[in-house]
């Protein structure tokens, strides 16, 4: 079978759902989940996790770091549809009711070796200042129906969403036999990746 | 102006400056200090320094001489700032010279101070004083940056020359110097020296002190700017701006190579700045050592500028581009417009700079209307004058005369002999020639002599009428005088001359003739021997017909001669010297001048006088005064415009214009046509254009100077009268007295004028190129580029662009030029493409890696594309593979198949034609209407994404104000909803179906004459054995009813879906109760868990009844005691199917359903003797049948698909449209869970008010005649037939988008249809049969929102099920409908009102408003709206022999599947069986089921004695044969096993009219007894 070339491609995503900046809340878990075209398939790994519930870090950086491990292989046939990796952050809220803190996506990065990325997370806002407010008292924030909504981008006109904070995740991508099927996805600068990559928009 | 080496400088001083600190903290402390400040402004000049910054630079010069001076004295450690950031920023911004200069003195500096202060260095301090670590300020360091106090105002005026002048290694001046400010310094120092060697212990010794230490008062954290720099240096790289020396960008030893230079293009490279390539030189140097990114010629590679020149676009015309036009403001210089000026200024520049000189130097006409009579004349005489002089200038005769001359000469010379050396031949070949040429030559001499002669005769004679013209009229008008000069000749000599002429030429012409003589002579011989052999001849012949004649007397009638006997030559007569001297001589007369005879020489002149007006006569003075009148002026019109014209000139007496004027055209455009227009202004009246002069465009050679002025001649084709002397134009006039020779004579004339080319003033003639004239291009703009106007003018001529294209050698390669080479290659290939359209992605070719039809050809790319359309057949397919060789050609074929077929009728899967094509039509339907709402789908609502919480109303909140103080646990505990799960999340495995079965009620039971064919013995046994382990409630009873113990029926519940089968335990009992969940799983077609999908799915759950029937099989009663050998089977009672769309909206099924049981159960019966039970008889007086209880769902609730968001259009009136919104709401307000309906939707996608179906439609006469006494039996039979028509849930068909309605007899041309088509029909047929019948939409059993027919019969209300053709009772509690929402008749709507909708509990009379809102009432009366159904159904017979055929296949079909199902069994058929149930169908239909159990099995117990039997039939409706299927395999009569069973089926179709079928199935097992 391997002398007849492959037929499928495989890429191998470990890394971790590092930490977050959400300056105004604590405690906090994340969910995840992988999101891919008709053509993928997991083959290992798990597609979905749900992390501990962290507090902020007492020093400046109030970081809140889970270091939440994802470990994941795909294989395909094409491109198109590639894996991309759904955040949705929960936490208290005042009255103690799990609301969403924030819901964000990223694609898998394509080339090969280790990649950081931060994610902007984002929330659905309420339809009018009446819901917020009732939305704020009884604990149920507007939520999307499918976190997977924020992977695609059918529908997401009907919606209003508010920034609410950063996601920083690492990834080291293995891929296998994508320069077989002619996908030449290329090694990444070395020393790019090697060097401090400047996380945008995060303050420091 | 900046230059990069600063930073060099920098860099490599910092590098020495680290060493230095490092050996400083090493070996001894040594304090650093900074330089004397950078006399950089005297140095650069730059003398416009403001004050400020002088001011800046003396403080830092007593700041650092103070420093200098106490290092030297006093080592202590200084300050770490070796180099202030000012002076850092001196340097990086100003010159190179200065700062390096001063760097390097500094560093001598350096070393100097050093070795000076090295030995004085004490241990002491650096014992004290950790050494900082370098590059961070100490803590001293940043308290003397803010506290340091400089006092530098008292030695301004003298330091100030001084540290202009200072020298960097004039150290001893510096020394000397420095005396006033060490003081202060030394002072200050010396205290901060304390308070920072206290702080630094503090800092050293800190976690060991006192509380009350770490209050210590500590300097704000600084980082000085210079480290900060210094750490950024470490970080950041920052490339030189110098110009990279060439050796370094190209390997060792190789000379850069210029391409350019070798001939070959390289493009023109995008603009980068200097400074910009530079830095990116020295940066890709640093970065990475290989000179990958260098070309051979030392520069960055590069791709040619990949700007256009020339826009793709073409210019638009819009308004768009008007506005912006007006926006731009163009600055144009003034420009002085000057009419009539010498030059036409051409706005623009100077490429296109070229110069057309135009001169008119004036006008003469050569007819005029004003024109007298003599000046016709005098025209006249001009223009003969004129051809006189041109005449005599050529003087063609005396030409012509010397040629003749000479030719005879040469012929004299070829004569005589003494000239030898020549041949023979040639000679007289040359002499004949000459004498030839001689003839020729003479000829046209007299030619010419005779016209000069004419010419002349015809001046005198013009010039004598004007004579006497003007003696005539008594005036005159021109000055014309005509002399005639009289040359006198030698007479004799003339004389001479000609007789010798005369003579030569008689002489030649005597020749002549004797040649011709000769020739004459010859031929007449030849003729005349010829003439003379044929008489000969015809002599003989006549002598030998005399002898005929006379042998044959009877006088046969002579013949006369053919006609073509030759005549007679007659001899040529020798030429007459004297004759042809008299010719030449006559000859000579006329044409030539008689000798003697003085030549004329006319002198035409103008010397004449004009006779003055007073002796003209008044005409004559109206003439003049109207030529006065008269002026003329010209208009230059270059490629027909305007450009210039002359002034205007009065047309003079003698009708000549002056004008003398030079137009200087400055053009662009390559001049296509160049016109004078010649206007003549009379008086004040106006202009008119009297003629136009073409002129031709000079050639480039005729340049301005050279050019000879031309006379273009022009003529006017106007019609001019005059009432004076004028002659006028275009009219007749005679000179004659008598008005005869009349002549008409048209306005003309001659322009004189020259047309050149200028010449610019370094000497270069202003001429657009050759090249362009070559070409023919208009304009010489374009020049530059070729291509566009090859696109623009259609005057290409290919061949010649090629050839120019290969004379001024085009480079092919550059781009350039690529667009005309191309088109180059295609003229020359013959085929002319030039595209006449725009393309938006011209480049889109470029980027095509593939042609399309490759693309096409492609498996996968294809396969990609259905999928992103949502082709059903590919909608979910997964991972596609990778190569097109891995994607197998069946893969297409379903879908090729459907496209295929789209328009062809297949009947093979249908074994009916006519439901073929129905099956077509319907899936066309389905496509349109589901394309139709596929965009639809697309559109997403807020809540689609967004799971929000509603605003809580008031009353909301105040009932969860009241739960608040609920009980936490109630006691009778209310349903929660579930939460409902959008389908896009679900996978395979994710959804089930559960079904619970809780009890069912009067099962048929064994009849005990079954027990003579059984053991009855040994099945009692068995089962009282069961019984033990399982008591039921029910079984006490039965026991006591059954005295042999033995049990009524044993039946358990099978659930099957999707081939998946789950049963429950056996119970026993007519009436059990089981109470079991069963799960069951369900999979989603192509695991597409889409709600379109999920709503399409046709499976249906089957719930089948069955008996479970244990016998004993042991073949020995010895045995008995030792072990159990029983052989379970179970026979089949009855089934209830429910659709899974059912299921899937109605999120749950609970209630009792009746078991269809089929007619026939042989061995059971219901006994209803036997289970008198707790008063049922009273509720099922009408209905009876077996029941079962069932609650079904689905795990997890799925959110049921919404219908479609869209209005349809329609043809209703808007005002009833608006009443039945109103309606709905008004209701919907009331009672938001009952059904109303007013507006349906038609096939056609419109909307339609529902009364508009309900119209009487008879059924088919075959149904009343049947029954024609009873009414209610007709009813039965006609809802009978209603129920046969197949039925379809518009849900699957249409997946869930809308609920179509169609008419009946589209209904019955489809035949399928939901419930609300058969109950249509069904109160169609209802209505004309006289009764009062509705339509009832509510929920029913298991359909949810559904449609009844509601029928009145006289005392008491009838509920009809359309699809089953059951009726019920108003008060049957078994009746499947469970709510009524509003009724619908043929002329109104009415809504239920009441509080209850259950039909149990409502009254029917609809006449009440109280209990029924109606929608028209006496506010909205009913308009009369007009059906939308036929005038009546026609019904065609259906073709028995079809129906015939059909059953043959459906049994045949039948039985494969049977045979198929027991893939490990012989399928034996027992034929004998098969036709006695065969002729047992029949009867079944006739009867529709009911009372022929006994009859029938009397029948085959007689029939089958020693079988054991057991089968039943099955009833359907005929839509297609997979239900048919489904409806066995779910009997499981094939799951027997016992070795010798055998089968039987029968199949009966009876057709009743328009192809409704009704199918009977018949199928049992049957083991024979032994």
């Amino acid at each position: 079978m391997a002398a007849a070339g492959p037929s499928v491609f495989l890429l191998m995503v470990n890394g971790q759902v590092e930490s977050a900046q959400f300056p105004e809340y604590d405690e906090l878990y994340c969910k995840y989940c992988f999101v891919y075209g008709q053509d993928w398939a997991p083959t290992a790994g798990l597609e979905e996790g749900i992390s501990q519930i962290t507090s902020k870090s007492q020093d400046v950086r109030q970081a809140l770091v889970w270091n939440f491990p994802i470990d994941v292989t795909f294989k395909s046939t094409n491109p198109y549809g590639w894996p991309q990796i759904v955040l949705s952050v929960y936490g208290p809220d005042v009255f103690g009711n799990d609301v969403v803190r924030g819901y964000g996506a990223v694609h898998v990065p394509f080339s090969p070796g280790r990649h950081k990325r931060t994610i902007p997370m984002f929330v659905p806002e309420s339809t009018s200042k009446l819901q917020r407010l009732t939305s704020w008292f009884m604990g149920r924030r507007p939520e999307y129906t499918d976190p997977k909504v924020v992977a695609q981008g059918e529908g997401r006109e009907v919606t209003r969403v508010r920034s609410q904070g950063f996601v920083t995740l690492l990834f080291n991508v293995v891929t296998k036999d994508m320069r077989k099927l002619g996908y030449d996805t290329g090694p990444p600068d070395t020393q790019r990746a090697s060097g401090p990559s400047p996380p945008q928009g995060l303050p420091r | 102006m900046v230059s990069e080496s600063p930073h060099l400088g920098h860099q490599q001083e910092l590098v020495q400056e680290d060493s230095d600190t490092r050996s400083l903290s090493m070996t001894s402390r040594r304090g650093p200090r900074s330089l004397p400040p950078i006399p950089s402004a005297s140095r650069t000049g730059f003398a416009e320094f403001s004050m400020r910054e002088r001011m800046r630079e003396k403080l830092q010069a007593a700041r650092s001489k103070a420093e200098s001076t106490l290092l030297q004295e006093i080592p202590t450690p200084r300050p770490r700032r070796l180099r202030s950031p000012r002076e850092k920023e001196l340097e990086t911004e100003f010159g190179t010279e200065p700062g390096e200069e001063v760097q390097r003195t500094q560093q001598e500096d350096d070393s100097q101070s050093y070795s000076r202060v090295k030995f004085r260095d004490s241990v002491r301090k650096i014992k004290s004083k950790p050494p900082v670590p370098p590059g961070f300020p100490s803590a001293e360091e940043a308290y003397n940056f803010f506290t340091f106090n400089f006092d530098p105002e008292p030695e301004e005026s003298e330091e100030k020359p001084k540290a202009k002048n200072r020298d960097g290694t004039n150290q001893e001046e510096e020394e000397g110097e420095e005396e006033e400010p060490p003081v202060q310094g030394e002072h200050k120092t010396d205290e901060e020296e304390l308070l920072s060697a206290k702080d630094d212990e503090d800092f050293l010794l800190g976690l060991d002190h006192r509380a009350e230490d770490f209050v210590a008062v500590r300097p704000a954290d600084y980082e000085s700017v210079h480290v900060r720099l210094q750490m950024e240096k470490e970080l950041l790289f920052v490339p030189s701006r110098l110009t990279v020396p060439t050796y370094k960008k190209l390997p060792e030893n190789v000379q850069p190579r210029f391409l350019e230079d070798e001939g070959l293009y390289i493009g023109a490279r995008p603009e980068v700045p200097r400074a910009c390539q530079n830095i990116m030189e020295n940066r890709l140097l640093t970065q990475e050592p290989g000179r990958k990114w260098f070309g051979d010629d030392g520069r960055i590679l590069a791709l040619p500028n990949p700007t256009k020149g020339f826009p793709s676009r073409p210019p638009i015309l819009t308004r768009e581009q008007d506005i912006k036009a007006e926006l731009e403001t163009l600055y144009k210089k003034a420009v002085k417009y000057v009419h009539r000026s010498q030059h036409m200024i051409g706005s623009g520049d100077p490429p296109g700079n070229f110069q057309l000189d135009i001169d008119i130097s004036g006008l003469i006409f050569t007819h005029h209307p004003c024109f007298s009579r003599e000046h016709v004349l005098a025209a006249k005489l001009a223009q003969l004058y004129d051809q006189y002089l041109a005449r005599h200038q050529r003087n063609k005769a005396k030409f012509l005369t010397d040629k003749l001359q000479a030719l005879r000469n040469a012929v004299q010379t070829g004569l005589n002999p003494a000239k030898p050396h020549k041949s023979l031949d040639t000679t007289q070949k040359a002499i004949n020639e000459y004498k030839s040429e001689i003839r020729q030559t003479r000829k046209l001499r007299d030619a010419e002599q005779e016209k000069d002669r004419t010419l002349l005769k015809t001046i005198i004679k013009v010039w004598k009428e004007m004579k006497s013209l003007r003696e005539f009229q008594r005036f005159t008008n021109t000055p014309l005088k005509l002399v005639l000069r009289k040359e006198k000749v030698d007479q004799k000599a003339d004389e001479e001359a000609f007789e010798a002429e005369i003579q030569a030429e008689i002489s030649e012409l005597l020749e002549e003739h004797m040649e011709e003589y000769d020739q004459k002579m010859e031929g007449y011989r030849a003729a005349y021997q010829q003439w003379k052999a044929w008489k000969k001849a015809q002599r003989a012949k006549k002598k030998k017909k005399k002898q005929a004649v006379e042998e044959h007397p009877d006088g046969e009638v002579e013949e006369p001669y053919p006609g073509e006997e030759p005549v007679k030559p007659v001899p040529p007569e020798p030429t007459d010297r004297a004759l042809v001297e008299q010719q030449v001589r006559e000859r000579a007369a006329r044409s030539r001048r008689r000798p003697g005879e003085p030549t004329l020489v006319p002198e035409l002149s103008l010397a004449g006088s004009i006779s003055p007006n007073e002796q003209c006569p008044r005409a004559e003075v109206l003439r003049r005064e109207d030529v006065k009148r008269r002026s003329i002026y010209l208009k230059v019109i270059f490629n027909d415009k305007e450009v210039s014209r002359t002034e205007s000139r009065p047309l003079g007496a003698d009708f000549r214009v002056h004008f003398g004027q030079i137009f200087n055209l400055q053009i662009f455009n390559w001049p296509e046509s160049l016109t004078l227009q010649v206007y003549e202004t009379v008086g004040h009246s106006g202009t008119t254009l009297l003629a136009e002069v073409f002129l031709p465009v000079p050639e480039t050679t005729i340049v301005t100077g050279r050019a000879p002025i031309e006379e273009v001649e022009f003529s006017s084709n106007q019609h001019v009268t005059l009432d004076h002397e004028g002659v006028g134009s275009g009219v007749p006039f005679s000179f004659e007295a008598d008005g005869s020779n009349q002549l008409i004579l048209m306005t003309s004339g001659k322009v004189s004028n020259s047309v050149s080319w200028a010449i610019g003033e370094n000497g270069i003639p202003l001429i657009p190129p050759l090249s362009e004239q070559n070409i023919g291009f208009r304009s010489a703009l374009k020049r530059a580029d070729a291509i566009s106007s090859i696109g623009t003018s259609g005057l290409t001529d290919l061949k010649k662009l090629a050839k120019w294209a290969a004379e001024s050698k085009l480079d092919p390669n550059d781009p350039n030029n690529a667009p005309l080479m191309q088109l180059i290659s295609v003229a020359t290939s013959g085929e002319s493409y030039v595209p006449e359209f725009f393309r938006l992605e011209q480049l889109q070719q470029e980027f095509n890696f593939v042609s399309d039809e490759e693309l096409n050809r492609s498996k996968r790319f294809r396969l990609l594309c259905l999928r992103s359309q949502e082709v059903p057949e590919f909608r979910n397919y997964k991972q596609i593979p990778a190569y097109d060789r891995e994607i197998m050609e069946k893969v297409f074929q379903d879908y090729e198949k459907r496209l295929r077929d789209r328009n062809v009728i297949e009947t093979k899967d249908h074994t009916d034609t006519h439901r073929a094509i129905v099956a077509k039509y319907l899936q066309q339907v389905r496509e349109s209407v589901i394309n139709r709402f596929l965009i639809a789908k697309h559109h997403f609502l807020l809540s689609d994404l967004i799971v929000e919480e509603e605003v809580p109303n008031i009353s909301i909140l105040g009932l969860s104000l009241f739960k608040l103080a609920e009980q936490k646990r109630p006691l009778r505990p209310r349903r929660k909803g579930r939460k409902k799960v959008t389908a896009q999340t679900l996978s395979d495995g994710d959804i089930k179906v559960l079904v619970n079965v809780i009890r069912a009620y009067d099962i048929p039971v064994r009849k005990p004459t079954a027990s003579k064919f059984q053991q009855p013995a040994r099945s009692s046994r068995t089962f009282s054995e069961k019984r033990a382990a399982s008591p039921t409630t029910h079984s006490p009873t039965h026991s006591a009813d059954y005295p042999l113990g033995q049990v009524l029926v044993r039946p358990f519940v099978e659930v099957s879906f999707q081939r998946t089968i789950c049963h429950t335990t056996t119970a026993e009992g007519p009436n059990p109760s089981w109470n079991e969940e069963l799960e069951l799983p369900f999979r989603a077609p192509n695991g597409d868990y889409s709600t379109a999908s999920l709503q399409s799915v046709k499976d249906d759950v089957f719930i089948n009844i069955f008996d479970e029937v244990l016998y004993d099989v042991l073949e020995d009663d010895r045995e008995r005691g030792r072990g159990i050998h029983t052989r379970i089977e179970r026979h089949w009672l009855g089934s209830v199917k429910i659709p899974f769309s059912t299921i899937y909206f109605q999120a749950k099924i609970d209630g009792t359903f009746k078991i269809d049981i089929p007619p026939v159960l042989l061995g059971y019966s219901k006994e209803r003797s036997l289970i008198l039970e707790r008063g049922f008889d009273a509720a099922r007086s009408l209905s009876a049948g077996s029941y079962i209880t069932l609650f079904i769902t689905i795990e997890p609730q799925l959110v049921p698909g919404e219908s479609v968001r869209e209005k349809f259009d329609s043809q209703e009136d808007e005002k009833l449209l608006q009443a039945t919104e109103k309606f709905q709401t008004e209701c919907a307000l009331k009672f938001p869970h009952r059904q109303c309906l007013t507006t349906v939707t038609d096939i056609s996608g419109k909307t339609v008010f529902v009364t508009r179906y309900l119209k009487p439609l008879s059924p088919p006469q075959e149904l009343l005649d049947a029954r024609p006494n009873d009414p209610q039996a007709t009813a039965e039979l006609v809802a009978r037939y209603v129920s046969l028509i197949p039925f379809l849930p518009d849900t699957v068909s249409f997946a869930g988008i809308c609920d179509l309605w169609s008419t009946s007899d589209q209904f019955l041309d489809l035949l399928a249809g939901d419930e609300e088509e058969h109950a249509v029909l069904l109160c169609n047929y209802f209505l004309s049969l006289g009764k009062k019948a509705w339509l009832m939409m509510g929920s029913a059993i298991p359909e949810g929102p559904t449609a009844y027919v509601l029928t009145q019969e006289q005392s008491h209300y009838l509920i009809w099920n359309p699809c089953t053709g059951h009726f019920y009772g108003q008060f049957d509690t078994f009746c499947p409908l469970k709510s009524v929402g509003c009724l619908i008749g043929p002329d109104n709507i009415w809504f239920n009102t009441q509080q209850y909708d259950s039909p149990l509990r409502i009254n029917f009379d609809v006449t009440k408003p109280k209990l029924w809102k109606s929608f028209f009432s006496r506010s909205l009366p009913y308009p009369g709206l007009s059906s939308v159904q036929p005038e009546e159904l026609i019904y065609q017979c259906t073709d028995k022999a079809a129906a015939a055929e059909l059953q043959d296949r459906i049994e045949k079909i039948l039985k494969e599947k049977i045979m198929d199902w027991r893939p490990r069994h012989l399928t034996r058929w027992n034929r004998y069986c098969t036709s006695a149930l065969r002729h047992f169908l029949p009867v079944l239909e006739r009867s529709r089921g009911e009372d022929v159990e006994d009859d029938h099995r009397a029948e085959l117990l007689k029939q089958l004695g020693d079988y054991r039997f057991s089968g039943f039939p099955l009833h359907m409706p005929y839509s297609e044969l997979k239900p048919l299927i489904e409806a066995v395999y779910s009997t499981g009569v094939h799951n027997i096993d016992v070795p010798n069973v055998e089968f039987a089926l029968a199949v009966y179709i009876h057709p009743y009219p328009k192809n409704v079928l009704s199918v009977w199935i018949y199928v049992a097992s049957l083991i024979r007894n032994r």
